[in-house]
């Protein structure tokens, strides 16, 4: 299992349509989210969800920040 | 769509049986398709696999026979009535060559399954593993930093066979499951099927794609041009998704097709800026690096990892899947990167040559 992360920069502001937001950790990936309308990334920006479940970057390596682009698995493990 | 043309014996058979030589007939009026013919044709061929004589993933014509048979299940084809679907003689062709298909995939994908089972960690992980160290030949390597515009619409055409039903061989699989794998496979289809846009579906963004590289989007426009190994790529899933015996076969296909397609996307998606080539023509791949790295986790973990919950005997068979992709995709792309380093086409008939607008 990896170490905990610094998350502090994640802001998830809920869809009013979709209940509760959820989010599940995946072990040396990214976060999965469920019903959230934005995400906001580190520099404040918010980027629009459009899929029913988004992977939002937990390695920090992503080139598509705040979404997981798959890169953590080429990473070394921590 | 219009028929293919037949490759041979097999492919003759099946599509000479549809389109009795052009008229339309009805299955009912049959005596066109001789079984026993097929039935023997097959065997030979099964028997020279054996051997090592021949190879059913790169027979054009067994592949081709196949795809026929599998398509009346999709779209079937203009001129071709539509109850061969059902028809009892032709199942009993199709079940003949999906045989000697199936019994190839156990055989050459038997090692990695049984590293897979040994490997440790949870299913997820090591389904992970089996993918990150799959060592396929570098189609994604080579299409980001080599390729040339030819060699990136054949890529293009090659890929069009799935992608234009992309995330449809999957959906035969919807009824057969339960519970948490059920909801999070159309949790992930409805993401396939652009979350209730169209113009997000998946099949019409590649349409737009291929579109925007100045080819055919129409389905099947490319099917005399692809070689056996490609249409293997397509059968496989059509094989395990058809089949309720191979549900877990094909969630494990699924997951390890998911987890083998962000990285290579991205790649794929700077092959085609290297080359200039419209943004709607990176568009599609674009999407998938961001939506598989989401799929990927669903599909590996709920899914596949659901399964197993559910009924841990299925745990081979979730593997046979993920290595049957793995292993398809590569004979598919060997043949295709081969073709490319000698300097001649990847297909059966080269493309005309075109001005990309």
């Amino acid at each position: 299992m990896s170490a905990p992360r610094d998350r502090s920069h994640l802001t998830v502001v809920r869809d009013p349509a979709r209940g509760p937001v959820e989010v599940t950790p995946c072990p040396d990936g990214p976060l999965l989210v469920r019903g959230a309308e934005t995400v906001r990334d580190e520099e404040g920006d918010a980027h629009e969800v459009t899929r029913p479940v988004v992977a939002v970057c937990a390695c920090g390596k992503s080139q598509r920040k705040p979404w997981c682009d798959g890169t953590h698995k080429v990473i070394p493990k921590r | 769509m219009q028929p293919p043309t037949a490759r041979g014996a097999l492919s003759e058979a099946v599509i000479g049986a549809l389109t009795g030589s052009g008229r339309q007939i009805r299955p009912e009026d049959q005596a066109a398709l001789d079984v026993e013919a097929v039935r023997a044709e097959v065997r030979r061929r099964a028997a020279a696999t054996g051997n090592g004589a021949a190879d059913p993933l790169r027979d054009d014509d067994l592949q081709l026979a196949l795809w026929t048979c599998y398509e009346l299940h999709y779209r079937g084809f203009d001129g071709v009535d539509s109850g061969w679907e059902w028809d009892p003689e032709l199942l009993a062709v199709r079940r003949e060559l999906e045989a000697v298909v199936e019994a190839d995939l156990r055989r050459r994908t038997t090692d990695w399954v049984d590293a897979a089972l040994e490997d440790r960690g949870d299913l997820a992980e090591r389904m992970f593993t089996l993918t990150g160290s799959f060592e396929g030949p570098p189609v994604a390597a080579y299409v980001q930093r080599d390729a040339g515009l030819a060699e990136l619409r054949e890529f293009m055409v090659h890929r069009s066979l799935v992608t234009l039903k992309e995330a449809d061989p999957q959906s035969w699989v919807i009824p057969r499951l339960v519970g948490g794998p059920k909801a999070t496979l159309v949790e992930l289809q409805y993401d396939e099927y652009g979350g209730g846009h169209a113009e997000r579906v998946h099949q019409t963004l590649f349409g737009d794609s291929l579109e925007a590289c100045g080819l055919d989007r129409a389905y099947g426009a490319y099917i005399d041009h692809v070689p056996g190994s490609t249409l293997a790529v397509s059968n496989t899933m059509s094989l395990l998704g058809l089949h309720r015996r191979l549900a877990p076969a094909a969630m494990g296909h699924f997951g390890a097709f998911e987890a083998s397609s962000s990285l290579p996307c991205r790649k794929y998606a700077g092959g085609i800026r290297r080359l200039n080539l419209p943004e709607a023509v990176a568009a599609y791949f674009d999407e998938h690096v961001e939506a598989d790295a989401v799929h990927e986790q669903l599909a590996l973990r709920s899914i596949c990892g659901g399964l197993v919950e559910q009924d841990p005997g299925c745990e081979r068979e979730v593997l046979f899947g993920a290595a049957t992709c793995l292993f398809v995709d590569a004979v598919a792309g060997e043949q295709m990167l081969t073709a490319w380093q000698q300097s001649r086409s990847s297909l059966t008939i080269p493309l005309a040559k075109e001005v990309v607008a």
